[in-house]
């Protein structure tokens, strides 16, 4: 009774030292790790940034992650219909999404890139009329008429390495941890695939690996950001859509880069995931996107599921004390 | 190219970071259109018109880069009288012969000087014209010199540097290209007049003094029958706007296989010995000195040909090359005509070329018209794969197509087939040279395990095993292979040891009479005293040091990085990049700088190794009688050139005229706006026989059977006809099955739904795959009619972890008559819903498309 | 909880996360707290490799720079080399499929024979099939040699060999190729650069 008090009572709970909004699992928090426990010194948080102006589709990242990672062949593609459905995959073979075969993040799969076909209006001819110096990516807007053209949308998508992250407050086993990098990782040896984790994500990332039973997700390449690498697909990435670094420099540059978009007439340029108030405090890898986050199949808005649990646990809290208490009067009672 | 070649498409984004225009002209709507700031839809096979259309723009409005056109490139040579041009006679140049399909190529040369035509065709006319009517009067092999040079040249052609005169280049290309106006490119390439123009407009504001354009192409353009022409169209456009030997301009050929550029340098081509020297060729008997005359020329670097043949001919044959002997120039096989490898496969159809090796490639789903490659497979005697995977090639005999069809049965193919695994490039020493001519060594990462071997490995053993055998012949056909020099020091240990790599480099490299390696090939001589296994290669390991083994740092190097691997020749970045000066030697521009004239130093410096000689001043006039390197003036910078300049008019060199002209694919649906009398290259190479029939022509009653325009490509995900892709899990499922793309227009008209099988059809074969109904297929307006295009990728086949049709069944062989490449980027077809027959109502079924479209007898 | 190479009893609580929980500063059991020891030793196999050996990818023309990783004798992992200044140590979806492009099992590492009219493969020494292909060359050149042609005109050859591939094997290999072929008067030789 005494312990529940206390815990309740806990700022890092409560949130009561972090202004009228945040708190350890909702709200703007400077320092993850250090929330989690890590010591002064430990190393900055790190990120991505995926910048899908520059995105070729080229799924580099995909298949870097999946080497680095050994990580099973989703769709087996085995002799026999080549184009059915994977023996024990988790997405058919040709989805007849554009060119996007993989379908969605998974247990083994921890970069997806969107392939997105849209007819929009027709840019101006202002991308070639320039002298100089050139425009933007697809997105550039302008006054063509009713001309339309078709514009391919390409984003490589990755968990988000939330600020506040659902999957990891949920986790009964410990297995989902915060790393010294700012990281949220699985650990396969802890995880006893409860699946608590997987309804939590906000965006649908953590699954369990058919086969296998545990819950596995993007892990930022944990072991070779030891290493002082950078993850694989960042470091394979051709065009640099993939930007791996210290989150703060990463935020500093991004803004920079929707600066000179907007400039070079991209309105539709905006950043996704960038911001420490939103709804998960702020996601360790955001993005730079060219239409509204939908399109590329990004929930608008999320929110970590476990937001409300503070107050949830300090109702649960007074409630339990009551039953305590009526406990302890009944029993107290008793004895008179 | 952001398809094909990702990480060079990198710099493309970093151009377009700094400021640069992306242009896209491509039939399909790629992830590389996606990026683009312009993309432009054209119909497959169309290009010419499209880059005619510009080079007419840039003459007509005058926005040509004068001062480069007028000093560096042919504009005002004197054509000779008796050219003349499509315009005058309905499409066709002067000289041709309707009987052989060929050109006599005379009347395209200056006015006094005679050009040699191309490697293989060189010779012949080096003597009397043959009375049967074209050249020789019998088929020829023609060029792939234009890999390090131009056709050589002697005498003085007559010029007019106002570029006044009515024959001189400069006016003939003005009327040559006057009817290739914006309307005109909108007819035969469906692009709309204000697209063009804002191509026009984005190219000429980017090139001149201050500012630069590159094209660059992956191989389809030369996967047409007016293939060469395509690559000459452009390089007379950026010829006209001042873009070559400059940075950020030329034509860059993005090559798809690690080292195709070496294995054209260092040639496993029938036509060409080591650095673009051209087989010998049967057709007058030659001894050395009439080899070297009827192929070097006076001027520039190719009039040292004598010393590169004969340091080749003593890297070869070692001490038994002798002048006395003529360096056994008659050691080596003789062409006559045309060797290349659909004529190779036709004959192993009939029987007549039964032994083939097979290294590393897989014509059995990776080459046009496969099951004209399968049929010629099925008639050897014997046949020897070596690849990493188990390819089709090595399986035909007992689940290829024509077993399912009951076309062939396995017992009854007598063909011996020896499959041998290979090592991979991380099992091997060796260099690779890339898309840009850098050779870049790979060191031996481990040992290759079981059988698997390195080609080295290989072929040094099967050497040294035919040489044992041979060793006491006294047949003297024998005696090439015994003089053969063959003894390379070895590493490994029993039946493991292999040459090691170093000594083969250092033997292509070529040593001086001190035995020492040489550092360049300007140390070549023809007298005997040194070797040289590849003239254009010889610098690479200068100072006895492997250069392509060079790695400093890029982040420790200026953007030339000239001590990362090493390019031919001499280690040189940009070709021509003397023209990146102004004829007196000063930068264009600050801005454009890369080489210059220091007077004080009495030499040319920059950024880069000059291509030219290295101390000729650019006021230099050579002297009366000077010949090779020496003849070169101090202002004529295209030193493979036999008069110096980049040709806008090629004299020599070429099969099918001397300027591109646009002729419609051997396949079309429309007619030639341009040419109505001439529809196709008149001087294609056809090969009209059973199994490689060719659509009827457009506007005639069987045309409508093969209604629809195809194009095959390639996507990112898988590699070529899929030999190193299909069998990665983590490739294929990114890209799992074959596909046809069509637009939403095509899919109403010809009732095929999104997913759903659907099968094209040609008079070679049917197709499968799922329909990928796509906007980013879009029909287009041409010829007066709308023209439907599917777009068929080529990398499947039936073996692998991914499997399905191959495009290549579809596609017949009809060749560019210049370097006998196949048009697999446009040709005709039928497109139907559902999966197409299978066994052998397969055969009857694509049987009676050919009746029907009159490519067949009715039984 | 023996002390011969284990942990001792006091280092094994102080490793369980409850115990590090109530102790340590990651009261919630989200960080440090939770770390197995596994995670604690996990490194990348990077760091493992007894060699780093420079190559060159070997799909397209690009000519991307790789560094291969290696430990007793295998491949172990297979990335982009940050020094080129080709590729700046990226690679495409195929260069990054490097690793499994040679380290696949499904690579054939036997040879295997076929005898004609056969219907199926048979085992084959790799250096008897060597023996066997350089008999098969001689006699082919002996049954299709070609001296002069109809007008006498010297040729030197056969027209009974035929050779294509070379341009995804070295430049040294195609050399070799190259001069056996010419030597022995096969002049068919052919590869992907015209196709």
């Amino acid at each position: 009774m005494t312990e529940l008090t206390e815990l309740t009572e806990r700022p890092e709970l409560t949130g009561r030292t972090r202004g009228p909004r945040g708190n350890s699992l909702y709200g703007p928090l400077a320092d993850p790790s250090a929330d989690a426990g890590y010591p002064a010194g430990h190393p900055p948080r790190v990120g991505f940034f995926t910048d899908t102006s520059v995105c070729i589709g080229c799924k580099a990242c995909e298949v870097a992650c999946k080497e680095w990672n050994a990580l099973p062949v989703d769709s087996p593609a085995g002799p026999g219909d080549p184009a059915g459905p994977g023996a024990d995959g988790d997405v058919l073979g040709l989805t007849g999404m554009s060119y996007d075969n993989t379908g969605a993040l998974g247990a083994s799969t921890y970069r997806h890139v969107a392939f997105i076909e849209q007819t929009v209006p027709a840019r101006t001819a202002r991308g070639v009329d320039l002298g100089m110096p050139g425009s933007g990516p697809p997105g550039a807007d302008g006054d063509a008429g009713d001309a339309t053209e078709v514009r391919w949308l390409m984003s490589s998508d990755v968990c988000k390495h939330c600020t506040h992250a659902a999957c990891l407050d949920v986790c009964p086993t410990g297995a989902l941890i915060r790393t010294e990098h700012g990281t949220v990782l699985v650990q396969d040896d802890i995880c006893n695939g409860c699946g608590y984790c997987i309804p939590a994500c906000p965006y649908g990332v953590i699954d369990q690996r058919k086969g296998d039973g545990r819950a596995f997700k993007c892990t930022m390449c944990q072991d070779r950001l030891g290493a002082g690498l950078m993850p694989a697909c960042a470091t394979a990435c051709p065009t640099e859509s993939i930007q791996f670094g210290p989150l703060d420099e990463l935020r500093a540059r991004a803004a920079q880069r929707v600066d000179a978009l907007h400039a070079a007439g991209v309105s539709a340029a905006r950043l996704y995931g960038h911001d420490p108030d939103d709804g998960v405090g702020g996601a360790g890898a955001f993005f730079l996107l060219l239409d509204e986050p939908e399109v590329y199949g990004l929930p608008p808005d999320p929110v970590v599921t476990t937001r409300d649990l503070p107050s949830m646990w300090r109702h649960a809290a007074a409630a339990a004390l009551t039953v305590a208490g009526t406990v302890a009067a009944a029993f107290l009672g008793a004895r008179r | 190219m952001a398809e094909a070649h990702p990480v060079g498409f990198q710099w493309v984004m970093e151009a377009k970071r700094r400021g640069a225009t992306v242009i896209h002209v491509d039939p399909r709507f790629t992830r590389t259109s996606a990026m683009a700031d312009l993309y432009v839809p054209i119909r497959a096979g169309t290009d010419i018109a499209f880059l005619g259309g510009l080079i007419n723009h840039v003459l007509s409005t005058g926005t040509y880069f004068e001062e480069y056109v007028r000093a560096y490139t042919n504009a005002p040579m004197i054509v000779r009288k008796d050219f003349r041009d499509t315009e005058d006679l309905d499409g066709l140049f002067s000289g041709f012969h309707e009987q052989s399909a060929r050109y006599d190529v005379r009347s395209w040369q200056y006015a006094g000087a005679d050009v040699e035509a191309s490697a293989g065709r060189r010779d012949e006319l080096a003597g009397p014209p043959s009375e049967a009517g074209g050249p020789g009067g019998h088929e020829a092999a023609d060029a792939e010199q234009a890999g390090s040079g131009g056709a050589p040249f002697r005498g003085t052609p007559t010029r007019d540097d106002s570029m006044q005169n009515p024959r001189c280049v400069f006016q003939v290309l003005k009327r040559h290209f006057a009817r290739y106006t914006p309307e005109m490119v909108h007819e035969i390439c469906g692009i709309p007049p204000e697209t063009f123009a804002r191509v026009a407009d984005a190219l000429v504001r980017n090139s001149g003094r201050e500012r630069t354009t590159t094209f660059a192409y992956a191989v389809g353009w030369t996967h047409h029958t007016v293939g060469v022409q395509y690559i000459r169209t452009a390089s007379i456009l950026q010829s006209l706007l001042g873009n070559v030997g400059r940075p950020g301009g030329g034509i860059l050929a993005l090559r798809g296989h690690a080292s195709i550029q070496g294995s054209t340098d260092i040639p496993t081509l029938y036509d060409l010995l080591p650095g673009y020297i051209p087989m010998p060729n049967a057709q007058r008997e030659q001894n050395l000195t009439d080899f070297v005359e009827a192929n070097a020329g006076d001027k520039g670097f190719w009039g040292d040909m004598d010393a590169y043949v004969v340091s080749l001919l003593k890297a070869w044959f070692g001490d038994a090359a002798t002048k006395e002997n003529d360096f056994c120039f008659d050691h080596l096989p003789r062409l006559d005509g045309d060797h290349s490898t659909f004529h190779t496969v036709m004959a192993q159809i009939e029987g007549k070329a039964p032994g083939y090796f097979v290294i590393g490639e897989n014509p059995a789903v990776g080459t046009a018209n496969s099951r004209m490659q399968r049929l010629g497979l099925a008639n050897l005697e014997w046949l020897v794969v070596r690849d990493l995977n188990m390819i089709e090639t090595a399986t035909f005999w007992k689940d290829g197509p024509e077993i399912e069809t009951g076309e062939l049965r396995t017992e009854d193919i007598g063909t011996e087939v020896f499959f041998l695994p290979a090592a991979a490039h991380t099992e091997k020493d060796g260099t690779f040279t890339n898309t840009q001519r850098l050779l870049q060594w790979r060191h031996k990462a481990i040992e290759p395990t079981g059988d698997r071997r390195s080609d080295l490995w290989f072929y040094y053993r099967l050497g040294r095993r035919i040489k044992d055998k041979l060793a006491a012949s006294s047949d003297p056909r024998d005696r090439p292979v015994q003089d053969l020099t063959w003894d390379y020091p070895l590493h490994g240990s029993g039946d493991r040891a292999e040459p090691v790599a170093e000594s083969v480099l250092r033997e292509i490299n070529g040593t001086g009479p001190d035995g020492r390696a040489l550092s360049g090939y300007t140390e070549l001589r023809a007298d005997g005293s040194t070797t040289c296994g590849c003239w254009i290669y010889s610098g690479v390991y200068a100072d006895e040091v492997n250069q392509s083994a060079r790695r400093k740092p890029a982040a420790e190097q200026d953007l030339v990085a000239a001590e990362w691997g090493w390019a031919w020749p001499m280690n040189r970045r940009i070709l021509y990049n003397r023209a990146s000066a102004d004829p007196e030697g000063r930068p264009w521009s600050e801005r454009k700088a890369y080489m210059w004239w220091d007077a004080e130093a009495g030499r040319w410096a920059g950024r880069d190794v000059v291509d030219f000689p290295a101390t000729t001043p650019p006021d230099y006039v050579p002297p009366e009688g000077a010949r090779a390197a020496a003849a070169i003036g101090g202002a004529e910078p295209f030193v493979m050139q036999s008069d110096g300049r980049a040709w806008l008019f090629a004299p020599a060199g070429l099969a099918d005229g001397p300027m591109p002209a646009h002729y419609e694919p051997d396949e079309s649906p429309v007619g030639n706006a341009l040419y109505p009398k001439q529809r196709a290259n008149p001087a294609r190479r056809r090969f009209d026989r059973p199994g490689n029939r060719s659509h009827p022509e457009p506007d005639t009653a069987a045309a409508g059977v093969f209604p629809f325009v195809f194009t095959t490509f390639r996507v990112t995900e898988q590699h070529t006809a899929g030999g190193m892709s299909r069998w990665s899990g983590y490739l294929n499922e990114l890209q799992p099955a074959m596909f046809l793309e069509v637009s939403p227009e095509l899919a109403a008209e010809r009732g095929l739904h999104h997913g759903a099988w659907a099968h094209v059809v040609t008079a070679r074969s049917a197709v499968e795959g799922r329909v990928l109904v796509t906007e980013r297929a879009t029909p287009l307006r041409a010829g007066g009619r709308t023209v439907h295009q599917i777009g068929i990728p080529w990398h499947w086949g039936p073996n692998g972890l991914s499997t399905g049709d191959a495009a290549n069944e579809l596609l017949g062989v009809t060749l560019d008559p210049n370097v006998h490449i196949m048009e697999t980027k446009a040709a005709t077809c039928d497109i139907v819903a559902g999966r197409r027959p299978r066994g052998p109502a397969l055969v009857e079924y694509l049987a009676a498309y050919r009746r029907r479209a009159g490519l067949e007898e009715t039984p | 909880m023996g002390h011969e190479g284990g942990v001792g009893a006091r280092e094994w609580i102080e490793s369980w996360p409850v115990y590090r929980q109530l102790t340590g500063d990651d009261p919630l059991g989200r960080g440090v707290a939770a770390r197995s020891a596994r995670t604690d030793a996990k490194q990348a196999r990077t760091t493992q490799a007894d060699r780093v050996t420079k190559s060159v990818c070997p799909f397209c023309a690009v000519g991307c720079g790789q560094q291969i990783f290696t430990r007793n004798g295998e491949v172990t992992h297979i990335e982009g080399d940050p020094d080129s200044p080709i590729s700046r140590g990226r690679l495409c979806p195929k260069g990054s499929s490097t690793l499994s492009l040679v380290t696949s099992p499904q690579r054939a590492d036997k040879v295997r024979y076929r005898r004609p009219h056969g219907t199926g493969w048979e085992d084959l020494d790799l250096e008897t099939a060597v023996d066997m292909i350089a008999d098969r060359v001689l006699a082919t050149r002996a049954a299709t040699w070609q001296d002069v042609d109809d007008k006498g005109r010297r040729l030197n050859r056969t027209m009974g060999i035929a050779s294509l591939g070379g341009a995804t094997l070295d430049n040294e290999e195609n050399y070799l190729m190259k001069k056996l072929y010419t030597a022995l008067g096969a002049i068919q030789i052919e590869n992907q650069a015209r196709i």
